[in-house]
């Protein structure tokens, strides 16, 4: 074996192992924060707070990652028909629902026990999540602190660091982390240490910019990583160890990893024939089975939204400025928000930016039954997308949660129709090509 | 003289198309699906083998399509409805770029190219509604075989509006018209409205552009031609074979394989 071959085995497939690992290791250490009794928080992907938290050495539970998790190891129907007996909607979100089982279950959770919270913390960026918040503050009567990140007031129109409105949005934003702050040093009576914080904010800054340069990895062809299935392992990380040591140095694994399989042509597929951009929620219910739909025809996801928004918009690569710690953090905070917001809403834009840049052939939006604010307004966006760009797309609903509403048949139809017209669409440029 | 074979395993009805290589469609088969999908697919190839006269020797190539494609144990290959009734409308009337398929359980809106190529598609999800499986459900309830839909419909004079989206309650909705006095070619063609609407709004989501072709089995009511036209103000095309248009279209995706696997070098330096 040389020396190359070895290095290769080494580090091709490493974010997987290592995410994995953390990622089982992160819920270890929930299991014994429950076990016992110890504080924690509960938070959101987009806006997660972690900085704030980890500075009070909270430990962070995101609940959208537990849920999706019961329906990755096929038990949501269970804790759905559970909040559904108790008397929640179907159509309620499917994420809400279970995690209203984990509750009403004393926080058994099959990745093991989840800790009660002592404190939520949640943005705007989803309304849901204030609804959802709510129902931790009655069942275990914790504070919940709504964190309110002014978003993009018209499509495109976003300011920066120097502008008026900018600089009002920015203090807004610190003005409230100060009151979070506040909240964390009443709830766990611990001082604020701006030391430790500060130090933190480094690791993030590590673990955004890592983020950052992985998705752009992607740019080559093969892409080195598939966005729908490494990238929700990345996500984990991404989420649960913000603001951490580990954090920090799975990311810098993870841009060697990908820069290096960029480099030597290692794909994610071993045959990438189409190159696509997912919009939207993964399909958690049949996670593996609804990738390979795509990849039995060659089809690999280099880009998603759900990179974006759901790592709170770290993919944009804020650094922190560690010399002004509170006043960058609210920078921060608002540019990377606002930058996971505007990817649900108005992501039709960025597409029209990248589809060059990252040589997209096709884009799959998967509008979710139980997810409005992810939803609403794909059908538009597409519309306004094909008028700009001429990139094929698909439109294939069914929900991140709920296997009721998910029809794998119907779904494998339309995806294979779609393919069949990316096929003939390719073999009639091959021609023109050819003639021209 | 070469021959090619499509059979569109449908929810309701499996259909089958032979080709010759002048691409004319030399014949056709129906038959009910059932619940063995796989003997609905052998017998009604037979039935278009014996219709054509040719044997099953002769047929170079068959594609598998609709729902049960991968059931179609002795064919070459696989292409979704989707495709195939977007090639089969272009090919049986060359200015389609509107395609509306309504089949047994699901109604297909598809945006077609020049040659017939799928540049968007829009499908009912997870629901008959707005399919022929909501008419049968009406027919059933009211006591009339699927071929006296239309006809029946037809005599209105004073149409009930359906409300119901749910194949399940139309069934109700109908019967609660019916114990209100209200007549049944009125209900009747407020069933074929609500249909209509429904199929529109898929049209709609891809484009409607003209000319505008529908096939599927609910082609033959008649009604319903003249219930999607009132809706769309247009002109449908349709022809006594629209029921095939699928298998049509499969038989030709065929027949394309057989011309390519003859210029094997051709077709190989065009995709270079």
């Amino acid at each position: 074996m040389t020396t190359e071959t070895t290095h290769e085995t080494d580090i091709v497939g490493r974010g997987n192992r290592d995410g994995a690992q953390l990622f089982r290791d992160w819920f270890a250490e929930l299991g014994q924060t429950a076990e016992k009794g110890d504080q924690s928080a509960y938070v959101f992907v987009m806006g997660s707070m972690n900085e704030i938290l980890k500075t009070f050495d909270l430990p962070v539970v995101f609940p959208e990652i537990n849920s999706l998790q019961t329906a990755v190891r096929r038990v949501a129907g269970d804790f759905l028909s559970e909040a559904e007996d108790y008397g929640y909607s179907p159509d309620i979100c499917g994420y809400v629902k279970a995690d209203v089982s984990v509750q009403l279950r004393g926080g058994e959770h099959p990745m093991g026990r989840i800790p009660k919270p002592s404190i939520a913390v949640l943005t705007n960026a989803c309304n849901t999540y204030v609804k959802w918040a709510e129902i931790w503050e009655r069942m275990h009567g914790c504070p919940m602190f709504t964190l309110d990140v002014p978003g993009t007031r018209q499509a495109g129109t976003q300011t920066w660091p120097g502008d008026p409105d900018f600089e009002n949005d920015r203090r807004y934003v610190q003005k409230q982390t100060q009151e979070l702050i506040a909240l964390c040093e009443k709830v766990t009576g611990k001082k604020f240490d701006i030391d430790k914080f500060r130090e933190i904010l480094g690791y993030a800054n590590a673990m955004s910019v890592g983020w950052k340069r992985v998705i752009e990895a992607n740019k080559a062809t093969p892409a080195p990583f598939n966005a729908l299935t490494d990238g929700t392992i990345f996500l984990g990380v991404a989420n649960g160890f913000r603001g951490t040591k580990e954090g920090a140095d799975y990311f810098n694994d993870l841009v060697e990893e990908m820069e290096y399989k960029a480099a030597n042509g290692i794909g994610a597929l071993a045959e990438e024939i189409y190159r696509l951009v997912f919009i939207g929620v993964p399909c958690y219910p049949i996670f593996r089975r609804f990738n390979e739909l795509f990849s039995e025809w060659g089809g690999s996801f280099i880009n998603s939204t759900y990179l974006w928004f759901a790592s709170g918009g770290s993919n944009l690569g804020f650094e922190y400025d560690l010399n002004k710690p509170l006043e960058s953090f609210a920078e921060g905070t608002l540019i990377s928000v606002r930058d996971a917001m505007d990817s649900m809403f108005h992501q039709d834009r960025m597409l029209v930016d990248m589809v060059d840049e990252y040589a997209v052939d096709g884009i799959v939006y998967h509008p979710i039954k139980s997810c409005r604010t992810v939803s609403t307004g794909l059908a538009d966006s597409r519309g306004y997308f094909a008028t700009k760009k001429d990139v094929p797309s698909l439109f294939v609903e069914s929900d991140m949660m709920d296997s009721r509403v998910i029809s794998e048949a119907q779904m494998k139809n339309r995806i294979d129709a779609f393919f069949e017209g990316l096929a003939s669409r390719k073999q009639q440029a091959a021609i023109a090509g050819k003639e021209g | 003289m070469a021959y090619a074979a499509g059979v569109d395993v449908g929810s309701t009805q499996t259909k089958a198309a032979i080709v010759n290589e002048d691409r004319e469609l030399i014949a056709t088969a129906l038959i009910d699906t059932g619940s063995n999908v796989i003997v609905a697919a052998e017998s009604v190839f037979e039935k278009a083998l014996k219709s054509s006269g040719i044997s099953n020797t002769e047929v170079e190539y068959v594609i598998g399509t609709g729902y049960g494609r991968y059931r179609v144990t002795f064919g070459n290959d696989q292409v979704t409805e989707i495709s195939c009734h977007g090639r089969g409308a272009v090919h049986m009337f060359p200015n389609t770029r509107t395609v509306v398929d309504m089949g047994g359980q699901d109604t297909k809106a598809i945006k077609v190219g020049e040659t017939g190529e799928i540049e968007d598609f829009c499908m009912n999800d997870k629901c008959a509604a707005g399919t022929g499986r909501f008419l049968g459900a009406a027919a059933a309830a009211l006591e009339l075989s699927l071929d006296e839909l239309g006809p029946t419909a037809l005599r209105y004079t004073k149409p009930v509006k359906i409300s119901t989206t749910c194949t399940v309650f139309a069934e109700s909705e109908v019967l609660s018209w019916l114990g209100k006095g209200k007549k049944v070619e009125d209900i009747l063609w407020g069933v074929h409205e609500s249909i209509a609407t429904r199929s529109a709004g898929l049209m709609r989501r891809v484009g409607i552009k003209d000319e505008i072709t529908f096939t599927g089995g609910v082609t033959r009511n008649t009604a319903m031609v003249q219930a999607l036209e009132e809706r769309l103000d247009k002109k449908l095309n349709i022809s006594d074979d629209s029921h095939y248009m699928g298998a049509l279209g499969a038989a030709l995706f065929a027949m394309d394989r057989i011309m390519a696997s003859r210029q094997p070098h051709a077709v190989a330096e065009a995709a270079k």
